[in-house]
């Protein structure tokens, strides 16, 4: 090939993909919710493909010529679920498709997500089609550390075109939900709370000797590599929060303790009685990702849970989220809007509830930068509607991700 | 002695529900399942039945009636939910795949808090039912969520005081392990064939004794609760979710004329017009996404659009606590959202469960001289933002939101999870708890 031919077959390339990513879309909604304001009332959106170039009202933003536009009564930008296990934990719920929780270990945080997402399965299509464009996605709630969470779009035929954070958090568990059941469970730790809480400790104390070894200054004297530590010093160092989910006022009181005593960053997550521990949340600035509105009470340690508790916290200035959670059986995963949907009838003015699963989920998830709200710059997602999104009756008519429609069938 | 007492309870039973005087809400939208919805109309209830439902102008209410403004309310009949597990109930347990001598009534909690959860959900009628572990689960209980503290109480009978119930069968996954329950699905065919055959013996030595006690067979409970089925007297709840379970179901229905009701059917919409010409009906659910188990992954929003357009009879179940029945108004609502027409979707709420139960003659649609089961509601039943204010059975409240004991239950709370005792005798704050 000459050097010519070379600069050719480049160019070509480069105009190519260029021209791919520059597909640009404009959506104009009746009310377009942007997350940033008030609502806009007969707005536009326009894309460049991959990013939101301009947003106002109809009056203000000029569709070039030839652009592809879609329209619909209600715009949202694409929904956030906060916390899901939707591509580790498959819909057919069988062994082969269960990837979120390993029970060999009551304390795996070297367990990476990415390792176990299935970008093919079809519970992403199926929440996507509901307008859910990102999802925090990871190992399961039911061991001590069960291992790291990630966020992904909810497009892409692989683990890394959907990725947008391969380590978000690490997910831990206290109460029952962490305790081991069984005949065995005699042997095995932990086996009441007390011993759970003393081993998450004792980890965690671990990691900081580690810690303090590998900055020895004579490299020789270094531990060897251990991912499990490494793991755990980035929780120390604050590069990662812990997602702790405790369902019960005793448990969520010892994940407050926890984080005080290494000063480290944790997310609540479930939070059934979290609305009795309203002030000490609130002094402790910890965010909850609360259970899904929808989550069954008990009997168990969810007995408690109340439908207004994201208006509870929310009411307090504690910041929400909600989240479709973790399903054993049937349905395998519920749906975030229709979480939001049940917290806006039950207490949450409608710009609360679309928020829990917009940018406040953005904000707890730290990709505010990207998603959550419909301003210059951020990425191209959106969810289209045909009226309240909340309604269940109202369809969602088109899903928009990084500036690409991924959906435009009524569901 | 226990015929006197029986008939104590009666009137202490009647006494309980009985109105001073007729009770009127009046100027509400009314939507009566059977005949129009009617924007400004009346319902007038007294001693527990309905005595007369329609537009305000044209109804006589009764000078003594006490009236109760319902403007701007939406008042529908209580709701019917056809496959319930509500009250912890287990009924079959693991010696056999098939136990028709077992009654679900014996192990149902009746102050488990699920119950006043249903009533806060707007459900007046249940069919509790047990597991579907097994091939035959047991009979299952028709309740009516009365204010009682026990399954006797809540239990609904029949003219002569027999409780009613159906039987729970189940077929595909659910039913199949290790011997003695069945390890394939022919297998799971052949035990219920065989069981079946046994029962119709059984009938035909009765006959045969033409009523000469020395030559009836001894008596057999698990035959019993067959021959029910066999006569008709009791409806069977099938548990099936593929389509090729689904049609064995409607085989052996055939085969032995029993009648039945196929529950969950997952796959109903891949056979809809076989289902159709068969004439079963259809009790299904709609859960958030497919999947969580084999038999449910293609599992449809539009299930009830498709049987609706084949014309199956439809209702919808809760299968409490796979869903939460204060909730259950989801399900109309979504598979409206899939292309069932509103009608369709709230009479599968209402008369298509009361049909499946045998109980439409008393329930399921407000029409004079039905049990005054009704429902009021903040507005459209199928919007998310509608709550369900009071919940009335047989003319007595059983649920009323704005009290702060009944509003705990309906959107949970500390303390939602406790069992419940109902107040059945004394005056409205009087209980001693």
């Amino acid at each position: 090939m000459t050097s010519l031919q070379r600069i050719l077959l480049t160019t070509v390339a480069l105009f190519a993909a260029a021209s791919a990513a520059n597909a640009q879309l404009a959506i104009k909604g009746e009310t377009i919710c942007t997350m940033a304001g008030p609502p806009i009332k007969d707005g536009v959106i326009l894309t460049d493909g991959a990013k939101i170039t301009q947003v106002g009202p109809a009056a203000s933003v000029a569709i070039p010529a030839g652009v592809k536009t879609l329209s619909a009564k209600v715009v949202t930008p694409g929904l956030i679920d906060a916390h899901s296990v939707v591509g580790l934990s498959g819909y057919l719920n069988q062994d082969q498709d269960q990837d979120q929780l390993d029970k060999s270990d009551p304390m795996q945080p070297e367990l990476r997500a990415i390792d176990s997402y299935n970008a093919q399965e079809r519970l992403i299509e199926w929440v996507r089609d509901f307008g859910i464009t990102t999802l925090h996605t990871g190992h399961a709630p039911g061991a001590l550390i069960s291992g790291q969470t990630m966020i992904v779009k909810t497009t892409g035929n692989t683990i890394d075109d959907a990725v947008i954070k391969p380590v978000a958090m690490v997910a831990a568990t206290l109460g029952e939900g962490a305790e081991v059941h069984g005949k065995d469970a005699e042997k095995k730790s932990p086996g009441t709370r007390s011993k759970a809480v003393a081993m998450l400790r004792a980890q965690l104390i671990k990691a900081q000797e580690y810690q303090r070894k590998q900055s020895v200054a004579d490299e020789s004297k270094r531990p060897d590599r251990d991912l499990r530590q490494e793991t755990m010093v980035r929780i120390l160092k604050g590069e990662l929060p812990l997602l702790i989910t405790a369902q019960r006022a005793i448990d969520i009181m010892s994940a407050l303790r926890l984080a005080k005593e290494f000063d480290i960053k944790i997310v609540l997550d479930g939070g059934a009685e979290s609305y009795l521990l309203i002030d000490q949340i609130k002094a402790a600035k910890i965010p909850v990702i609360i259970h899904p509105t929808m989550t069954r009470s008990g009997p168990g340690e969810t007995e408690n849970l109340s439908m207004e508790t994201a208006a509870t916290l929310v009411k307090a200035g504690i910041p929400v989220a909600l989240q479709s959670g973790f399903e054993s059986y049937v349905p395998k995963t519920r749906v975030a809007l229709f979480e939001a949907a049940v917290a806006a009838s039950n207490g949450l003015t409608f710009d609360q509830a679309l928020a829990t699963i917009t940018i406040d989920a953005a904000k707890i998830l730290g990709i505010a930068d990207r998603v959550g709200s419909l301003e210059v710059g951020k990425d191209a997602d959106l969810a289209l509607f045909d009226g309240d999104p909340f309604e269940y009756t109202t369809h969602c008519t088109g899903v928009i991700i990084n500036g690409k429609i991924v959906s435009e069938k009524p569901h | 002695m226990r015929k006197l007492f029986l008939a104590l309870s009666l009137v202490i039973a009647t006494a309980a529900n009985a109105q001073e005087s007729p009770l009127a809400f009046v100027g509400a939208k009314i939507i009566p399942i059977v005949g129009d919805p009617i924007d400004n109309g009346a319902i007038v209830v007294q001693n527990g039945k309905i005595l007369a439902v329609g537009p305000v102008d044209s109804t006589t209410i009764p000078a003594d009636a006490k009236r109760v403004d319902a403007k701007d309310k939406v008042i529908m009949p209580g709701i019917v939910d056809t496959h319930s597990h509500i009250g912890g109930g287990w009924g079959a347990d693991g010696s056999s795949p098939i136990q028709p001598d077992v009654r679900v009534m014996d192990s149902i909690n009746a102050r488990d808090p699920g119950f006043t959860r249903a009533r806060a959900g707007g459900l007046t009628t249940l069919n509790v039912m047990p597991g579907s572990g097994h091939l035959l689960g047991g009979q299952t209980i028709y309740l009516k969520l009365r204010n009682g503290n026990t399954i006797d109480d809540i239990a609904i009978r029949d003219d002569q005081g027999n409780i009613l119930g159906g039987m729970k069968m189940a077929n595909g996954t659910n039913s199949q392990r290790d011997p003695p329950f069945p390890g394939t699905r022919s297998k799971s065919a052949a035990l219920i064939r065989e069981k079946f055959v046994k029962a119709q013996e059984y009938r035909r030595k009765i006959e045969q004794a033409k009523g000469d006690a020395t030559k009836l067979p001894d008596r057999d409970l698990e035959l019993e609760g067959i021959l029910e089925v066999l006569d008709g007297k009791r409806i069977v709840h099938h548990h099936t979710h593929r389509a090729d379970d689904i049609l064995t179901v409607i085989r052996l229905s055939k085969e032995f004329h029993f009648r039945v009701v196929l529950h969950h059917a997952s796959e109903a919409w891949k056979i809809a017009d076989e289902i159709a010409k068969s004439g079963v009906p259809c009790s299904i659910i709609l859960v958030d996404s497919p999947g969580g188990k084999l038999e449910a992954k293609d599992l449809l929003m539009q299930t009830g659009a498709v049987l609706e357009k084949a014309g199956v009879l439809t209702a919808f179940h809760t299968d409490d606590w796979i869903t939460d029945s204060r909730l259950f108004l989801r399900s109309p609502a979504l598979a409206v959202r899939a292309g069932m027409s509103r009608e369709k979707a709230l009479y599968a709420m209402t008369m298509a469960g009361a049909k499946m139960i045998d109980l439409d003659k008393r329930i399921g649609s407000l029409e004079p001289g039905k049990d005054a089961d009704f429902i009021v509601l903040s507005g459209d039943p199928l919007s998310v933002y509608t709550k369900v204010l009071e919940t009335w059975v047989e003319g007595a409240k059983v649920f009323d939101r704005s009290d702060p004991k009944d509003h705990l239950y309906a959107v949970g709370g500390y303390g939602a999870g406790k069992d419940q005792v109902m107040h059945l005798c004394c005056e409205e704050g009087a209980e001693g708890r």
